[in-house]
């Protein structure tokens, strides 16, 4: 027998689950990594270039090899990390990376060296591998129709955050709540402990109780992922199933202890990532905490004293151990052959030996070791991520042999082995740093450096050749550290590997830069509750099971639930249109921004907010504007209400309330003072039904709202004040159908009673798609629908701001431009399609001659009322192409359409008055 | 030494910096209507990248809505100084 194999008798409760539909026991307290191991699984996966088979590396987070696709009760997560991973009761594990895909890999091998992406998009033509490169690339399968939930998750602020809770981490929380800081220790493992756990050492559960006592905050299952400006900690909390995405967490703390240890590398030989090579930290983890021995006879290649404890634990439960250590002999060499090893010194591993798995090794002077497990220790890398990505920097110090920081970040603080600090074992001298080791010449340059990426020593090496050698270069040309496991084993022999190459101190060449997330955190986690109707609730209507009762289809418009048309489907649309032109309609404009401008400078700040003047505005008037930014383009259109002595009422359009209240208000407090002016929205107060139509001024007459509706006391763009139910109603005359209109505005709780009313006097609902063919017939914009981030207020035909206002409003100088006076500038300008129908919208207008795209379609329709097609359009310099033909394209169809005005219906706008 | 913590607002206390929105810089002055186009266009797009301290509007957009300015070391992210922007 041979592998792995699950020794310890006693354990947790067994725990079924499959992997690749093979059916397997585990124990609670497995991960799943552990859990395969114990099943004799060496092979995990495939690799991601070469599909090569891969098996389990680490125990930890750095594992490069061991991601799996797990489907638990119905929802598949991918791309776990078995290694970290808890194990449940009915999981389905699969690899990520499966067989499928190796024939089509091994004819494209030649091709996948280093910069293989970047000459593949040069030569000879990136579109005939495309298709295969994508069905290569990625991970896991995402299955859309699973979703993990989330929980939560919050913000929490805290004198002293401890991350990591080994012995140094909870000394260090230990002693600042001693100091009478608020202190939370941060655990990423399932149970605090550290590499304790598995390495042993004195005294944790007393410093875990005494931590408690107290009253530090142990956080388990918890990863702080990312470290950012002022203190600020990103922290996961693992959920209490792989389904669950756990819950995010902002922690504020005003110190933070990292006590995040260090990161066994592996060492550099041929054939490095066959299954069976493990990092030998990881054979104690898996002996100790799991009772699973990785190997019955354990080679143990190490250049540091740190594999010693590892051979000695292997031994003790009956493994046949071998060392291989490429030092001099030493004490602690010494004291192991004593215990009955077998240890060679000043011996390299040169080659693992073994199909699909080790079987043995050959070192450099030719030698052959039988064994079926080979566990490494290249050396540590101390943890700084968290140090780095606070704006620390991460340098190897030639001397020490180990990554150190290479100054202080304030605020931030190392304890333990991230530190550079491992306290001895035992009495023997304790070298547990050392320089990576970098096969020289004459060897096989298929040496696996990043086994999740699959990059090798030869790859390296070309960058090397091809120039690219510093070592951001080196990671973007090779793809080096920048798989999800971020490089965490692979980096730093990049590093060193470079650094050979071309013949420079491993110092100099530096490292790339640390960035969040440490581990890979769950979309679900990020999002927390933040998702569908929390995340962007509806806006409903104050009337909507009025509209109901009316049987209307409501749809989302822009976060708004509004009634899209009333009746079973969208041919009513058609009887709507025909209603508001020949009868009355009415629809519900309650979204329709009210904002308040009050004050003694209130009309003078309307007057700079808007492209037209507003302060002249009598009380009971109405005016149209346009607002602007300051590079002249039209954000906004809406009117304003004059409701009396500087007291005004801006009704923008709906999508846009929040957008005008926030730049008013930059504008009132950078500019006109808090003191001078009041904005106040109101928008939700009122409810608005806008009734409209040849027969409006019937009904109005009918309800009896306001005393006179005289079109001379009462013209249109002038409103009046009356009652409705006892309650104050206001009634404006605007349109925004082209027809005679009126809109009656009511306090918002009186909305269910003035629609119905309405109804029964005769007006037909109307919803939010027949309004937009009646002011497209009209030639009214949708701000943002036919204007885009470049129209200015005479590409709609507003030429007094430009030519006539010119100056004091926001935007005025912009129109001065060279750029506003341009000739081709896109104009606002209808279309009537040759032949009839509809054109799509979006479509390209292509001049005659050299085929160019001159403007774009931005709205269309089918005109009940003209019976025929309309389209608005934005057309370089289009007003003067009025009466010529152009060609229209979209998603390969073509026809002709002739240019019109933009108004297409009632053009001297007569049916105001009718 | 500590961590600087969270923004201040002047008006409500220490808030998390999320419920502040940038506002763009203080110090572009709006030009008079008779200056060159290329000093509106500077007004409009040229901006300073100081490495330092540097003079910055903020909004308590989810909180009371004030206009800020702030002085932020945009090398260490501390703000030094924040107080209520006046016209
Ligand atoms: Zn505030």
């Amino acid at each position: 027998m041979t592998g792995p194999v699950r020794i310890a008798k006693a354990g947790g409760c067994a725990l079924p689950f499959t992997f690749a539909g093979r059916s397997m026991q585990g124990r609670a307290g497995d991960t799943i990594a552990s859990a395969l191991l114990a099943n004799g699984i060496s092979t995990v996966g495939r690799s991601f270039k070469y599909r090569r088979p891969r098996g389990i590396l680490s125990a930890g987070e750095d594992e490069p090899n061991a991601i799996v696709d797990v489907t638990l009760n119905g929802v598949r997560v991918p791309n776990v990390r078995a290694t970290t991973q808890a194990l449940e009761a009915g999981m389905q594990v699969s690899p990520v990376l499966g067989r499928g895909a190796a024939l089509l890999t091994k004819l494209l091998s030649p091709f996948l060296a280093s910069g293989f992406y970047y000459k593949t998009f040069l030569w000879p033509n990136w579109h005939m591998f495309e298709p295969a490169i994508r069905r290569m690339a990625g991970l896991g399968r995402i299955d859309p129709a699973s979703r993990m939930s989330a929980g939560p998750g919050g913000n929490l602020s805290v004198d002293l955050c401890v991350v990591g809770a080994g012995r140094s981490g909870l000394r260090a929380a230990i002693r600042g709540a001693q100091a009478g800081q608020s202190v939370l220790l941060v655990e990423r493992q399932d149970v605090p402990g550290g590499s304790s756990l598995w390495r042993g050492g004195d005294g944790v559960a007393g410093l875990l109780s005494e931590a408690r006592a107290v009253g530090v905050t142990v956080w388990t299952g918890s990863t702080a992922f990312g470290a950012y400006e002022n203190g600020r900690l990103g922290v996961h909390r693992q959920g209490d199933s792989v389904t669950l995405g756990g819950s995010l967490w902002v922690v504020q703390a005003a110190e933070v202890v990292l006590a995040t240890g260090a990161i066994e590398r592996p060492m550099l030989f041929e054939r490095n990532d066959l299954p069976g090579v493990m990092l030998a930290d990881a054979t104690l983890n898996y002996l100790r905490r799991h009772g699973v021995l990785c190997g019955a006879r354990p080679i143990v290649a190490t250049n540091n004293d740190s594999a010693y404890p590892v051979a000695l634990a292997l031994a003790e439960v009956g493994a046949k151990v071998t060392v291989v250590d490429s030092r001099p002999p030493s004490e602690r060499s010494a004291a192991a052959a004593k215990r009955g090893i077998r240890v060679l010194t000043r011996a390299r591993i040169a080659r693992a030996l073994g199909r699909g798995r080790v079987s043995g090794m050959v070192l450099a002077d030719g030698q052959r070791i039988e064994g079926d497990l080979i566990a490494v220790s290249g050396g540590w890398t101390p943890t700084l991520h968290l140090y780095c990505q606070a704006g620390g920097k991460a340098i190897w110090d030639e001397g020490k042999s180990i990554l150190v920081p290479a100054f202080p970040v304030p605020g931030i603080s190392l304890a333990g082995r991230v530190a550079g600090k491992w306290e001895a074992p035992d009495d023997l001298p304790w070298a547990w740093s050392a320089a990576p080791e970098i096969p020289g010449d004459g060897v096989s340059r298929k040496v696996w450096i990043d086994l999740q990426n699959d990059v090798t020593l030869g790859d390296v090496e070309l960058a090397a050749r091809e120039n690219f050698t510093s070592i951001e270069h080196l990671k973007r040309y090779t793809t080096l550290g920048m798989a999800t496991d971020q490089g965490k084993t692979a980096n730093l022999l990049g590093a060193a590997a470079m650094a050979q190459a071309t013949g420079r101190a491993t110092t100099d060449l530096g490292l790339t830069t640390y960035r969040p997330p440490y581990v890979p955190v769950p979309m679900a986690a990020l999002a927390g509750l933040s998702r569908g109707p929390v995340q962007s609730p509806l806006r409903r209507l104050a009337a909507e099971a009025a509209h109901r009762a009316m049987g209307a289809t409501l749809w989302d418009y822009g976060g708004l639930l509004r009634p899209a048309f009333y009746g079973a489907d969208e041919g009513s649309i058609v009887e709507e249109c025909l209603a508001a032109r020949q009868g009355a309609v009415v629809f519900d404009a309650s979204s329709l921004g009210k904002v308040a401008v009050m004050g003694p400078k209130a009309g003078e700040l309307l007057d700079f907010l808007f492209a037209g003047r507003m302060s002249t505005l009598q009380p009971g008037r109405i005016r149209y504007g346009l607002t602007l930014n300051e590079a002249g383009i039209v954000t906004d259109d809406g009117v304003v209400l004059c409701l009396g002595p500087d007291h005004f009422l801006v009704s923008c359009s709906s999508s846009h309330v929040g957008g005008f209240v926030a730049s008013a208000e930059e504008w009132r407090q950078t500019r006109f003072g808090r003191d001078a002016v009041l904005i106040h929205d109101r928008t939700a107060h009122w409810a608005t039904m806008s009734l409209s139509g040849p027969k409006a001024k019937a009904i109005m007459a009918g309800l009896g709202i306001v005393g006179t509706l005289d079109d001379d006391a009462f013209p249109h763009m002038a409103f009046v004040m009356g009652q409705f139910m006892g309650r104050e109603a206001r009634v404006a005359r605007v349109s925004f159908t082209g027809e005679r209109g009126y809109e009656i505005s009511v306090p918002a709780g009186l909305a269910v009673a003035l629609w119905p009313s309405l109804i029964e006097a005769g007006a037909v609902p109307c919803g939010i798609e027949a309004l937009g063919v009646l002011r497209a017939e009209k030639g009214f914009i949708y701000v943002g629908q036919d204007t885009d981030g470049e129209t200015m207020p005479h590409d709609l035909g507003f030429d007094a701001p430009r030519l006539k206002r010119r100056m004091g409003f926001v935007g005025d100088r912009a129109l001065q431009l060279p750029v506003a006076g341009d000739a081709d500038r896109k104009q606002l300008v209808g279309l009537a399609r040759e032949g009839g129908g509809v054109i799509p919208a979006g479509a390209h207008l292509i001049e005659d001659g050299p085929r160019r795209s001159i403007g774009f379609v931005t709205s269309s329709h089918q005109s009940p009322s003209l019976g025929r097609g309309i389209a608005l359009a934005l057309i370089e310099g289009g007003r003067a192409r009025i009466g010529e033909q152009v060609t229209w394209f979209d998603l390969g169809k073509t026809g002709r359409a002739t240019v019109t005005p933009a108004c297409a219906y009632d053009p001297d706008g007569s049916r105001l008055h009718v | 030494m500590t961590n600087p913590g969270p923004m201040i607002c002047p008006f409500c206390g220490p808030r998390d910096a999320g419920e502040f929105r940038y506002g763009g810089d203080p110090k572009a002055a709006r030009p008079a209507f008779g200056s060159s186009d290329a000093e509106w266009a500077g007004y409009l797009y040229v901006r300073e990248n100081a490495r330092g301290v540097a003079k910055e509007y903020w909004v308590h957009s989810q909180g009371c809505g004030q206009w800020l300015i702030a002085e932020r070391d945009t090398v260490t992210h501390v703000i030094q100084r924040i107080s209520e922007a006046t016209a």
